[in-house]
């Protein structure tokens, strides 16, 4: 008879930790390296399709360029009498917020030694487009509300899995963005 | 010029306990107190407010709550009562009526320049208490001249407030408290909820803080959480009340008593509020950390083989603040007369003229062992021991710092 002893494998959702700490320890040494800026250009193709250009970002005190410029295009819907060659900005958002939450999950859950299987999140915002049609002066242009669900498969109880969701919001920059106040300065010409 | 080795600022629990101990070694000494011996406690707390842990919990060096209510908690009057009475058995060196103007490093120890004149000392125990200010958020400067703005530290009672409702920013220990005082005066109450930690009065019939007393959380000390220690020392304060009745108040009963519950204020511009769009999540995470705590206690129960003495274990209702929430708020439409900021404390060191402060005007120390030769700092949260800020860990703290002090006059005498 043979004894089997155990294994236990390595947890690995793909995010360096160590790094991310590492960094974490150096910047809190010197706050002005943390200071970053992302940026993007956005080139207006026709109609309400636009396409936006991502590439540079500043941080760690020095320009940053990427080998390659990500290309992300947005319209309307043919809804709104238009051509829908990509999805409207709205959407990205929540795409967006999506990202930012799923990606935190998975550095927590790195963190924290749990080991995901599948992590889903749908999400459904609500809009009354009196807003942005002008009908209604007192009805906000945004989103009245916004619901995140989460299906997260892991090696981990309920309350863990819970907690990971929960930090991930925490340590958000999109949930942050969507929820607080921002100062937005438009300039022309 | 007067002259002891030891000065200790501050006749408050911390250091009142630091004098016994010093005291015990012979070590001479002064507290110089601005006000009365435990003048936080008479001049800076509202009518109502009695300490949120029981009074067996309350015990100092070669000291303890002697009364005829050890598992209910100390008014006002008698936490002064008990500290002065304390002051007054050990014997304590205490100056009152002395406010310390500056602090200046010397060659071998400190000046100290007060009202009454100065003083020289080779060490120096900073124990003025971690609230001396009250901490105000910076959306406070767009609060229209019409709503009066208050601190936990001014008020005293819903009938002193102007007329009107009053918004509370902060749902920690004081917030809570006062929201559910001023909601039962028949005012309107609006709280805005950022980050807090939720925790029941009692559990499996006893006392919360009886458990964290009996599983050791309360004496966990500072050098074993590394980590973490700087976020466990900016942790909010508990949402709990000390009450006859020993009841618990949460969110979930601040909600059915009436009280709006908002998001955390993020902005205040032309008068109207802006809170955040996440209190949800900062009540899943306040759900979740009341139950690991509650988890921890049961593991505790488990490994000691008690559990037949106490009640099962139980969970409570996850904190529910309806589907949807403002997001802002028009105070003068509200008819909002005034604004409690009850947004954290933190302590005056402005008179201490020596560079022991990081960049965030926090001093530097290891466990109380301040970055200048022979000086100590006490009672700031969890810092020695999770019990630091509290009546009850004065004393281990105090011990501590004592020995560290007289080990190191010894070695300069040398």
């Amino acid at each position: 008879m043979t004894t089997t002893t155990s294994v236990s494998a390595k947890i690995d959702n793909g995010v360096n930790v160590n790094a991310l700490l590492d960094a974490r320890t150096a910047l809190e040494q010197a706050p002005e390296a943390a200071q970053f800026k992302w940026r993007a250009s956005c080139e207006w193709v026709n109609g309400t399709h636009s396409r936006s250009a991502i590439g540079n970002f500043f941080g760690l005190g020095a320009e940053q360029s990427r080998n390659k410029t990500f290309t992300v295009d947005a319209d309307h819907p043919q809804l709104f009498a238009s051509e829908d060659n990509a999805p409207t900005p709205v959407e990205l958002v929540l795409s967006g917020l999506a990202s930012c939450l799923t990606a935190g999950v998975a550095a927590v859950a790195q963190r924290r030694g749990i080991q995901l299987h599948s992590v889903k999140a749908s999400l459904e915002a609500d809009m009354d487009i009196q807003g942005i049609l002008g009908i209604d002066d007192e009805v906000r242009n945004g989103f009245g509300a916004i619901r995140v669900h989460f299906d997260i498969r892991a090696d981990a109880k309920e309350d863990d899995i819970k907690a990971l969701v929960a930090q991930s919001q925490k340590r958000s920059a999109v949930f942050d963005i969507v929820t607080n106040p921002t100062n937005v300065v438009v300039t022309v010409n | 010029m007067k002259f002891a080795t030891a000065i200790i600022i501050g006749a408050g629990q911390s250091g009142l306990a630091m004098s016994r101990h010093l005291s015990a070694l012979s070590i001479d000494h002064v507290v110089l107190e601005r006000g009365e011996v435990a003048n936080s406690w008479l001049t800076e707390r509202w009518d109502s407010l009695r300490l949120l842990t029981p009074n067996w919990q309350s015990r100092l060096p070669g000291y303890a709550y002697a009364g005829d209510d050890p598992d209910g908690f100390m008014t006002m009057p008698e936490v002064v009562c008990f500290l002065q009475q304390y002051s007054r058995s050990s014997c304590a060196p205490v100056v009152t009526g002395v406010r310390v103007a500056q602090v200046r490093q010397l060659d071998k120890g400190y000046q100290v320049e007060t009202d009454q004149g100065p003083w020289r000392c080779r060490k120096l125990v900073i124990a003025t208490g971690a609230c001396n200010l009250a901490t105000i958020p910076s959306p406070a400067a767009g609060l229209p001249a019409r709503v009066a703005s208050l601190t936990p530290l001014q008020y005293k009672n819903p009938a002193l407030l102007p007329d009107g409702g009053v918004m509370i920013v902060g749902a920690s220990a004081s917030g809570i408290q006062l929201a559910r005082e001023i909601q039962a005066a028949g005012r309107r109450v609006v709280v805005c909820v950022g980050e807090h930690v939720r925790m029941p009065r009692t559990y499996r019939g006893r006392d919360i803080q009886w458990w964290m007393d009996v599983t050791g959380a309360m004496d966990v000390r500072y050098d074993t959480m590394v980590e973490d220690i700087e976020r466990a020392r900016r942790l909010p304060s508990l949402q709990l009340i000390g009450t006859p009745e020993r009841v618990t108040v949460d969110l979930n009963s601040l909600r059915k008593a009436g009280v709006e519950l908002v998001g955390r204020l993020v902005g205040l511009c032309d008068g109207k509020a802006q809170f955040s769009g996440s209190l949800a999540n900062h009540c899943a995470l306040a759900d979740l950390k009341m139950n690991r705590l509650l988890t921890s206690i049961d593991d505790w129960v488990n490994t000691s083989g008690l559990a037949r003495q106490f009640a099962p274990p139980h969970r409570f209702e996850p904190t529910d603040v309806g589907p949807e929430t403002r997001l802002s708020l028009d105070l003068i439409r509200a008819g909002i007369g005034s604004v409690i900021w009850a947004t954290g404390y933190r302590p005056n060191y402005s008179w201490l003229n020596v560079p022991v402060f990081d960049r965030k005007g926090r001093i530097r120390h290891d466990g109380g062992i301040v970055s200048a030769p022979g000086m100590y700092v006490m009672g700031l949260p969890f810092m020695r021991r999770r019990k630091s800020s509290f009546i009850d860990g004065a004393g281990a703290d105090a011990g501590d710092l004592a020995a560290h002090l007289s080990q190191n006059l010894n070695r300069a005498a040398a």
